[in-house]
């Protein structure tokens, strides 16, 4: 077992946050067409409550932070924030879009010691990137920002959110990538807005598109083995915890409210009325996440892929039930593999069977329709 | 002539169950501290002279001095061969040293 698996274990054995995702406002400078967020200031947190949030995630054992948003250094107090994080001796990774990192601001953070800057490129392109960003010039401040970055000897990594309009992008984002000697990630997920809303989700990349990128050596790998079915399932995975959320890590939006993740808007407490650890340890909520094992999901349990699925609860409690599928993560292990999940044989029998119904209700009145 | 030892500052440091988890940003590379390096790790405060940490491992574990002396110079070369730690003959600036919670 690797060192990062071993520690990864042992917090779950205590019961230590040791991932946490901090966003520290959602007021954003960009508007990109996939974005999740209402970027109105709801009432952030004041520098110091967020600092005594900090301080109480340290107490707790929590080790990795995101500090993210909207974007943080739209906050002014963004790098007294980041300092402050330092002190306590967090790894400090900042999500930005770079558009407020000047030379003056790549050199505070390279002096502060962040561990990573990730930062948003969605093509190799300007005219595709900024019509996502909906910022004319954005393409162009975010790259002078990932050289100024690197010319700081920080580590950067490009973070590439697939939808419709960019996938055809992605092997020369990469390629970018290298060209700017940084790292690249590609992420086909488009998540639903915080308040419920699915409009977004019309840009998510259909299944015969994504299967070029899940069948990409440069990015998968061995694709055989990437690609593979399933193996059988046992008792150790019906018996293992479905993700991460709520057992190891856990996300803090911009007005204290705490989730199991950024993903999963299933609010826990808010640090303006309580401790976090009274939060973490005592929310009916989190332990009701933390109850879950795959063995009780009712539809993933039967599935062949509940072994190797990446199934995001947060995805599934938006579509209606923590312990039911995602249907996004249901789309993409069928894609990798060529074998539909349980979900997509339960909704293809249920049309079956309102087909038929149907055509029982028409044959009364309509006794010649063909069969579907 | 003393020897005082500091955390390097692109490390970040956590306790876990009475170990101490290191990330080097410099190597990208994790290491967990086994009691008495962590032991070390927290009074390496830049300020402090390793004689005195010394003294201190004495008090707090069934060592004899010579032994506790060789274990943790050891210990201060190896960690600073990994790049997460800094040694110097004279003490450290008091902004250096770093917190761990």
């Amino acid at each position: 077992m690797s060192l990062i698996a071993e520690v990864h274990s042992k917090a779950l054995r205590l019961g230590i946050p040791l991932n946490v995702h901090v966003d520290i406002t959602y007021r954003c400078n960009e508007r990109c067409q996939h974005c999740y967020l209402d970027h109105e200031d709801a009432g952030e947190m004041s520098t110091d409550e967020v600092k005594d949030g900090l301080r109480q995630l340290a107490q707790a054992g929590a080790f990795f932070l995101t500090i993210s948003g909207g974007e943080p250094l739209l906050r002014r107090d963004c790098l007294e924030i980041l300092a402050y994080a330092r002190k306590l001796s967090f790894n400090v990774k900042l999500k930005t879009n770079g558009l407020l990192i000047g030379e003056q601001q790549a050199a505070q953070l390279c002096e502060l010691g962040i561990e990573q800057v990730q930062i948003s490129v969605y093509s190799h392109r300007s005219s595709v990137h900024d019509s996502i960003t909906k910022i004319r010039g954005s393409w162009l401040r975010t790259l002078e920002a990932i050289r100024r970055l690197k010319s700081q000897g920080l580590r950067v990594t490009i973070a590439n959110v697939l939808m419709k309009e960019n996938i055809q992008d992605y092997a020369e984002v990469q390629a970018l990538a290298r060209e700017l000697g940084v790292h690249c990630t590609l992420d086909p997920t488009i998540t639903p807005k915080m308040d419920g809303n699915t409009d977004i989700l019309a840009m998510r990349i259909s299944g015969d598109r994504l299967a070029p990128v899940f069948h990409d050596p440069s990015l998968v790998g061995n694709v055989d083995e990437f690609c593979a079915p399933p193996g059988p399932v046992d008792d150790d995975i019906l018996d293992g915890i479905p993700c991460s959320a709520g057992h190891t890590s856990c996300y803090i939006s911009p007005y204290g409210d705490v989730y199991p993740c950024v993903q999963f808007p299933l609010t826990c407490g808010n640090l303006r009325k309580q401790s976090f650890w009274e939060i973490w340890r005592g929310s009916p909520q989190f332990k009701e996440v933390r109850s879950i094992r795959a063995r009780e999901l009712h539809t993933c349990s039967g599935c062949t892929h509940v072994g190797t699925c990446s199934r995001c609860p947060g995805l599934a409690y938006m579509e209606g039930d923590m312990r039911g599928p995602s249907r996004a993560d249901c789309d993409k292990a069928y894609v990798r593999t060529g074998i539909p999940s349980a979900q997509m044989i339960k909704r293809s029998r249920d049309r079956n069977s309102v087909a038929a119904s149907r055509l029982v209700q028409i044959s009364i009145v309509e006794p010649c329709l063909p069969v579907d | 002539m003393p020897l005082f030892i500091s955390h390097s500052e692109d490390t970040a440091s956590r306790k876990l169950d009475g170990e101490m988890l290191v990330a080097s940003f410099r190597t990208s590379t994790l290491f967990s501290l086994n009691e008495m390096a962590t032991f070390i790790w927290e009074l390496a405060d830049g300020q402090t002279p390793l004689d005195e940490i010394v003294d201190r491992i004495c008090r707090e574990y069934d060592v004899d001095r010579e032994t506790a002396l060789q274990d943790a110079t050891d210990l201060a070369d190896k960690l600073a061969r990994n790049g997460i730690l800094e040694r110097s003959e004279s003490a450290f600036p008091t902004q250096k040293g770093g917190t761990s919670a």
